[in-house]
């Protein structure tokens, strides 16, 4: 421990270093726990740390006291852009940039950075990858493999299972959402901005059931906003 | 666009405002920012948060107004100015408002000290995130922050502020 108790003048210590990283709460686990192994062994280590965290909680005063930027900017930005050739972003694009962004509002402590990230890392990419196969296909056709005509022979496997665009608390974190997921059986296919589209199941459901099915969604906590959709 | 812009549009203002020290140029900043975001969509590959796009275009386009003003090019000055003008040490004891002078102290850090603290601090980035940003390698960013906190408890010491470290 001694190690660790470095003056100005020495090479700082490899965990004094991380200490600003952990009062922010953006150290991943592993890191965190050596932190707070050394300072619960380590007076100095703590002074420096409790330092820390006024140096955190005046940073944050200091720049939240900045303001915020007039209409005037919003409003020199978007005339620019629509003085831009038109663009049309392709769909995986789109979703990458939905999910990216909506992580992206949520505080490193609401993530945790923990092992649920991964778990839900999985469930989005299977969503993108779906969503992509739906706009590349026909929904909910087959062809069958041995008759070959001018046209395809299709049919309909009739009603979808359903569907709904969902706004998540901002406070929701990583693992509330695998848990609701799982628990509505529910699978992420696509994203705008900050609402999620979600499919829950693979069958069809009656139009009361659909109803139901809203209901309890909107009385999730972690869920704002809960609309049936196609 | 206008999601995006609602979400991320007031930390892109503060940070371009901590680093060029000019509301109506951040400003202008965030407009040029958001723009090349427009522009550039399709070369966003996801392997970062948006956040950590976007505040890497804004340092990079405050750097390049900063450079463009001739007359904000000396930070150690500004930030000499900024502490003379400050409270003297005996009346910032006085007043116990440590929370103040961290403030004035803060904002005295050079450019290079104050974008590091801010990432780390306020915009709660990783040391890989603060590293990608700044576009230096991890190790440094985390002696970076060191020195930064060292100037940082220097000035307070100045300014009559103890506070059990160092």
């Amino acid at each position: 421990m001694m190690a660790m108790k470095k003056t100005l003048e020495q090479e700082p210590g490899e965990i004094e270093m991380l200490l600003p990283w952990h009062a922010a709460g953006t150290l991943a686990v592993r890191d965190a726990k050596r932190v707070e192994e050394a300072l619960a062994c380590d007076a100095e280590l703590g002074r420096q740390y409790a330092a820390i965290r006024e140096e955190y909680t005046a940073t944050i005063g200091l720049n939240e006291s900045l303001g915020a930027p007039s209409a005037h900017a919003m409003a020199k930005l978007f005339t620019a852009i629509d003085s831009e050739p038109a663009r049309k972003p392709s769909i995986s694009s789109r979703i990458s940039a939905g999910i990216s962004g909506f992580f992206a509002s949520l505080s490193p402590r609401t993530l945790a950075w923990s092992a649920s990230l991964g778990g839900l890392a999985l469930v989005l990419q299977a969503g993108v990858i779906g969503a992509v196969l739906v706009k590349n296909e026909q929904p909910g056709t087959f062809q069958t493999a041995s008759l070959s005509t001018d046209r395809p022979v299709t049919r309909s496997l009739g009603p979808e299972a359903p569907r709904a665009l969902v706004r998540f608390a901002p406070d929701a974190s990583v693992s509330d959402i695998t848990k609701l997921l799982a628990t509505y059986q529910a699978s992420i296919i696509d994203a705008h901005g900050d609402m999620f589209r979600l499919q829950f199941g693979n069958r069809a459901m009656s139009k009361d059931d659909v109803a139901g099915l809203m209901n309890r969604l909107k009385s999730e906590k972690i869920i704002n906003l809960a609309v049936a959709a196609q | 666009m206008q999601v995006l812009y609602g979400r991320h549009h007031i930390r892109v203002f503060r940070f371009g405002v901590r680093l060029v020290r000019d509301e109506q140029v951040a400003e202008d900043l965030i407009s040029e920012v958001f723009l090349d975001v427009w522009r550039q969509a399709g070369k966003f590959e996801g392997r970062s948060a948006v956040s950590t796009w976007l505040l890497a275009i804004t340092r990079f386009k405050a750097l390049s107004a900063l450079r463009r003003r001739k007359d904000v090019e000396l930070d150690d000055e500004a930030a000499n100015a900024i502490e003379d003008a400050s409270d003297d040490p005996e009346v910032s004891v006085q007043k116990k408002d440590t929370s103040q002078a961290l403030r004035n102290c803060l904002s005295a850090l050079s450019s290079e000290h104050r974008e590091i603290v801010d990432l780390v601090y306020y915009h709660e980035k990783s040391v890989e995130e603060v590293a990608e940003i700044v576009g230096i390698p991890e190790n440094t960013v985390k002696t970076r922050l060191f020195y930064a906190r060292k100037k940082l408890a220097e000035l307070l010491k100045a300014a009559g502020v103890e506070r059990g470290w160092p």
